[in-house]
């Protein structure tokens, strides 16, 4: 036996007002609800090691150095700059060095008066972004000897050259401290022009 | 003025900076730079050629201007002549600048890409790469289009130097990752996949990162470096520690090489070959030896280093999860770094062990760690770490350990930090709700979890909470009564007044024969906390004073009172006002009866997400789910609710549900709801040309049976069905179509209860007049359709349908018309079968043959032996046994090639379990379809169904 009530197709034009209450409990019947919401109840699979940026900051919050190796676009940057410095300088000493941020993870060193931070994916190494850190402050120190905050602040492009020799794409390129700081001391021999290079045999 | 300007120092821009420092506030450095922006605008637009040095300082200025955090609107033009510059500093900047601060400006992007064409060919290795790392660091699409052909070739090439070669590999890289459709796969991978063998470890660094992303999306064409990675593995991992000379770190031989490696690997499963296999648990367990090494060194780069390597070993280890012996050593690794005293350890071992939790393998090692983990949460300094060990309390809990955890996360709450309060409020919800043995414990849980951080407690909590009650009547009055105790404290959470709203307004009289909560009392409790709710609870606390009305009439009058104050019937909010105009209204005019039936309790909610839909998605994909393995977690333990995970953004009238007043006007062509449920709703998507868009491809099972619909149309003028029979196992699709008319229909169906949208298309350009569609069954109220269908128009009629016991015998639909000049009469087969009311049920293999046998009454039992009609296709057979409503059991039946299905079919009387079994011949192309069910009819009904259909 069956029964049809028929109702009329009007119904669908009630507009959905009122009783809202009682109508959402019966959409949304169900755990998973719970459980999508719960972002860290989920296990993801594993990425290459990717950096987002790498931010150079001081105690007092001045920002030294930004590389950025995913696209955004300024207003994005200085908002997120200005949180994770915040987030840092907040920390005390006795913490980790790790952060969840948003999708990502912070891992932050001080080193002096400067703190080195990057942002990587959320399953990376946090442990050897560590050390990634610690080579580009070797890396800086074997160029500048002795490198201090005010040799970042005069020499920034020079900052960015060594760092782009280490890191390119937030990938690290070349973990040998001799051949990175080779390739910067070369670039700075390379005062005579093209024309005079080109004659010495390249390869 | 310091002096540490090196290499080629500028001096103007040394003085800039100094400059900027010395300024002793925000407004001098402002006006500072502004100054030096407004020379060196003139100077960019002053007669005189600048030479390159001062384009370099000026453009350096401007980089440094804009580090500061100033906006820069100019210099780019400069800085792109600096590239063509011979001299290698100014290329340098210029590159730089571009690097910095271009985004893709079309005009500019173009100059760019040339003087990067001219530096890529120039086969001056530094030139190249400046231009590789410009390329890296911009990777904008233009880019990938210029040069994703280009830089395979140097990649490969032997006689590209080393350094650039890594370059080369990692810009190609970023671009696969902007814009992997613009880089082609061709025979350059096979040759990447060898420098893995190359002799210079930079090189082998670079291009590991690079395999690994390609291999991810192209897993079959990189399966060669498994081995490859594998024996470079072992080679660095047995290596003494000063073999790599420059690639040694802190006495760790190559550790970014190493975990670049152990990630590639993680892209495919354990090795297949036994050789390949051996070495690399070989290394793991090397790695894992080292662990217990003395350190070589007290630098913390050493351990780190170290541990960096075993920490992704481990990854590797859990990633496989086929070696109990290497998981549980690394569970034990992991537990001996849980009382490191670094932080760092601490985290990572919280962290790394939450994945080691989910191995079947390691779960139970695992476990043996909650007290040192309970103790984390209670003594840990750093929230970062806490939020690790709730994490991992999380991802240990099982039913044996459940009651402890939720009670150390409850405890924990209490103090727990603001940025992690929501996400606990969350675990404990869903473990409280996973492993509920007892629901009274669930409902405590909850209650608790709503006193101490009921700001936490977001929507979909308490409703779930609310869900189960009404879906457990065994809990109902223990809910009832422990809300009631809640709300007596002085100051509740408003979520507690809702939850306390909704289940006394169902429940109350579970509790009402009680004095101490008579009806008035519990009325008047919940009035005491209503003028200090916000309105959303106000609106719910109203529809719970309108379901008291119901449920104890002897306070209706106090209910009434309240409801005609001036404080409702006035109310400013028109929502708040609304109801309570309906609901005296409702009170004072309808009849007991009528007040019965409107306020009735609320139905158990409809079943979460049925196995057919997961089945389905599973087929499409598994992106479209996104947990599985959740879904599939908690449909065995043992949970009642569930619903669809879909969002019902229609409008089914929310009045129609509780009040069923609302008789608004009738229109044509309302938009079908996006109804809840069936992914094959989407063939149907588009509202408005509903019927129309029956394009084929949608799917290829629908369009199978539709076309034998489509082929008999004409032949119809005015009997029965033709694609009756498709709609066995679909449930949308053309009923019926001739040059006239057609109809379409689309519905849904649950437990025992449906609902059929029916579309009337006129295919004309004239208008139908007299339009009624009349169902031939039983006792029906028509509602009328609109009497006229306009040319090219389409209505809609919805049909709510309710399956009271098993039937035979389809509705009838018979449509009058007059078109033209002409009366038209028209029958139609509504296809409303027995089995739509079938929920899946999913169970064992040693469940569905017990049952089976208790079927064994030879009158339980029909069988039918057929040929097949169409071809014999396993993926479509499976599809229609899905779309025919039982669960499909993979694994069940001993012989892969047979299918089993397991479901009940719901009436409002009784629920019939049926079991179903096919046995395709494919040599003689017949089917033996067996069917047991606890009726015969049933049975019976249901084998001449399914058997039209194969």
């Amino acid at each position: 036996m069956l029964h049809i009530l028929l109702a009329p197709a009007a119904y669908q034009q009630i507009p959905a007002r009122g009783y809202g209450d009682l109508l959402i409990y019966r959409q949304s019947c169900s755990c998973l609800a719970l459980i999508q919401l719960c972002r860290r109840a989920q296990v993801s699979k594993a990425q290459p090691f990717k950096i987002h940026f790498i931010l150079l900051f001081s105690r007092q919050g001045k920002l030294r150095l930004q590389k950025w190796y995913t696209t955004l676009p300024d207003k994005e940057k200085k908002k997120i700059i200005r949180e994770i410095v915040q987030i840092i300088l907040s920390r005390n000493q006795k913490t980790s060095s790790f952060v969840d941020w948003k999708d990502l993870k912070l891992v932050y060193k001080r080193y002096a008066s400067l703190y080195f931070c990057c942002a990587i994916e959320d399953q990376d190494n946090e442990l050897l972004t560590l050390e990634v850190v610690h080579r580009y402050v070797e890396l800086l120190d074997r160029y500048f000897g002795n490198v201090c905050e005010l040799d970042i602040i005069f020499n920034f492009e020079k900052a960015y050259f060594i760092l782009d020799e280490f890191i390119i794409g937030g990938e690290v390129q070349e973990t040998s401290k001799r051949s990175a700081v080779k390739a910067i001391e070369d670039s700075d021999m390379l005062q005579e022009t093209v024309e005079e290079y080109m004659n010495k045999p390249a390869f | 003025m310091p002096a540490v300007s090196k290499g080629d120092g500028m001096r103007g821009l040394a003085v800039f900076i100094s400059d900027i420092r010395n300024c002793k506030s925000k407004e001098a450095e402002i006006k500072r730079i502004n100054k030096e922006l407004a020379n060196i605008r003139s100077k960019f637009k002053g007669d005189k050629a600048l030479d390159g040095y001062s384009k370099k300082k000026y453009v350096c200025k401007l980089l440094f201007i804009f580090l500061l955090g100033h906006d820069i609107d100019f210099g780019h033009m400069e800085a792109v002549n600096l590239l063509s510059s011979n001299r290698y500093t100014e290329k340098q900047i210029g590159y730089l600048f571009i690097s910095v601060l271009v985004n893709s400006n079309s005009e500019l992007i173009r100059l760019i890409n040339n003087a990067i064409k001219n530096d890529l060919a120039s086969r001056n290795p530094t030139f190249m790469g400046l231009a590789l790392h410009c390329i890296a660091n911009v990777g904008s699409r233009e880019m990938a289009e210029a040069f994703a052909g280009e830089i395979p070739k140097i990649l490969v090439a032997g006689d590209t130097m080393d350094s650039v070669k890594q370059s080369a590999a990692l810009c190609l890289l970023r671009l696969y990752r902007t814009s992997p459709d613009l880089v082609p796969m061709g025979d350059w991978t096979s040759r990447v996949v060898h420098l893995l063998n190359d002799q210079h470890l930079g090189v082998v660094t670079a291009a590991t990162s690079l395999i690994t992303t390609l291999a991810q999306k192209n897993p079959e064409e990189f399966k060669t470096s498994v081995s490859l990675a594998v024996s470079r593995l072992s080679r660095i991992v047995t290596s003494a520690s000063t073999d790599l000379q420059d690639y040694t770190y802190y006495f760790v031989p190559a550790p970014w090489l190493s975990v670049k490696l152990l990630r590639l690997l993680q892209c495919y499963p354990p090795p297949e070959d036994p050789a390949v296999r051996g070495r690399l648990t070989e290394c793991l367990e090397t790695i894992l030896n080292k662990a217990q090494e003395p350190p070589k060194s007290k630098k913390v780069q050493h351990s780190n280093a170290k541990n960096a390597v075993l920490f992704e070993a481990i990854s590797l280890i859990i990633h496989h999860d086929s070696e109990p012996n290497l998981l549980v050593r690394a569970c034990n690794q992991l537990g001996q770094f849980l009382q490191h005293r670094e932080t760092n350890l601490r985290y990572l071992a919280l962290e790394s062990m939450c994945t080691l939790a989910s191995s079947e393998f390691s779960h139970e090692a695992v476990k043996t760690h909650i007290e040192t983990v309970i103790n984390a949460l209670k003594t840990e300094r750093d929230v970062s770490v806490r939020q690790r060990a709730v994490d991992l309390l999380y991802a240990m809990c099982d039913r044996s350990n459940a009651q402890q955890i939720v009670a150390e996360m409850l405890n924990y709450l209490e103090t727990a930090d603001y940025s992690i309060r929501e996400e606990i409020v969350l675990k404990v919800a869903i473990l409280a709700e996973k492993y509920a043995v007892d629901y009274t414990w669930y409902v405590d849980t909850i209650l608790n979890l709503i006193r101490i951080a009921g700001d936490y407690v977001s929507e979909e909590v308490w409703y779930r909470v609310i869900q189960i009650v009404i879906n457990r009547d065994d809990v109902q009055g223990y809910a009832a009564k422990t809300v009631f105790e809640a709300l007596q404290a002085p100051a509740c959470h408003e979520n507690l007044v809702k939850v306390g709203g909704y289940i006394l307004g169902e429940f109350g009289n579970l509790i009402a024969g009680d004095p101490r909560s008579s009806p008035l009392i519990q009325f008047n409790l919940l009035h005491s906390k209503f003028h200090l709710c916000s309105v959303p609870t106000r609106a719910l606390l109203l529809s719970t004073y309108i379901k008291f009305v119901n449920l104890f009439p002897e306070i209706k009058t106090t209910i009434q009172d309240v409801l005609r104050s001036d404080s409702q019937l006035k109310n400013a909010d028109v929502e708040l006002q609304q109801r309570a105009v309906e609901y005296l209204r409702l009170s004072t005019i309808a009849s007991t009866d009528i007040l019965a039936t409107v306020l009735e309790e609320m139905p158990p909610f409809p079943e979460r997400e049925s196995s057919i839909l997961a089945k389905l998605k599973k087929k499409k994909g598994p992106g479209t789910v996104t947990d599985l393995e959740e879904i599939k977690k908690e449909r065995s333990s043992d949970m009642n609710g569930s619903a669809e995970p879909t969002s019902v953004n229609s409008t089914p009238s929310p009045s129609a549900d509780l009040l069923g007043l609302g008789a608004a006007p009738l229109t044509n062509s309302a938009p079908p709801p996006s109804s809840s449920g069936s992914l094959l709703v989407d063939v149907f998507s588009d509202s408005a040309s509903a019927v129309a868009p029956l394009a084929p491809g949608s799917d290829d099972n629908f369009n199978l049976s539709l076309k034998t619909g489509l082929e008999k149309k004409n032949t119809i003028t005015s009997s029965f069905v033709p694609a009756y029979g498709m709609f066995v196992c679909k449930n949308n699709g053309v009923l019926f179509e001739n040059q006239l008319l057609q109809i379409g229909l689309k519905s849904e169906f649950r437990q025992n209860l449906g609902r059929m949208f029916i579309f009337y298309g006129n295919k004309t350009s004239t208008q139908f007049l007299n339009f009624t569609p009349t169902f031939l069954c039983l006792n029906l109220q028509t509602k009328p359709v609109d009497p006229t269908v306009d040319g090219g128009a389409q209505v809609q009629q919805v049909v709510n349908i309710e399956c009271v016991s098993d039937f035979m015998e389809a509705p009838i639909l018979n449509i009058q018309f007059r078109y033209g000049g002409t009366f038209q009469n028209l029958s139609v087969k509504l296809p409303i079968t027995l089995n739509k009311f079938f929920q899946p049920t999913e169970m064992s293999s040693q469940d569905f043959f017990q049952r089976w046998k208790q079927l064994s009454n030879p009158k339980q039992e029909v069988q039918n032996i057929f040929k097949a009609k169409h071809p014999m296709d396993a993926e479509i057979t499976k599809a229609k046994i899905i779309g025919f409503g039982s669960a499909l059991l993979e694994e069940v039946d001993p012989n892969p090639a047979n299918f089993v299905g397991a479901g009940i079919i719901h009436t409002k009387t009784t629920q019939i379990g049926c079991l179903l079994r096919l046995e395709p011949n494919l040599q003689a192309q017949m089917y033996r379809l067996t069917l047991r069910t606890s009726k015969e009819a049933v049975s019976q009904r249901l084998c001449e169904l399914l058997s039209e259909q194969f």
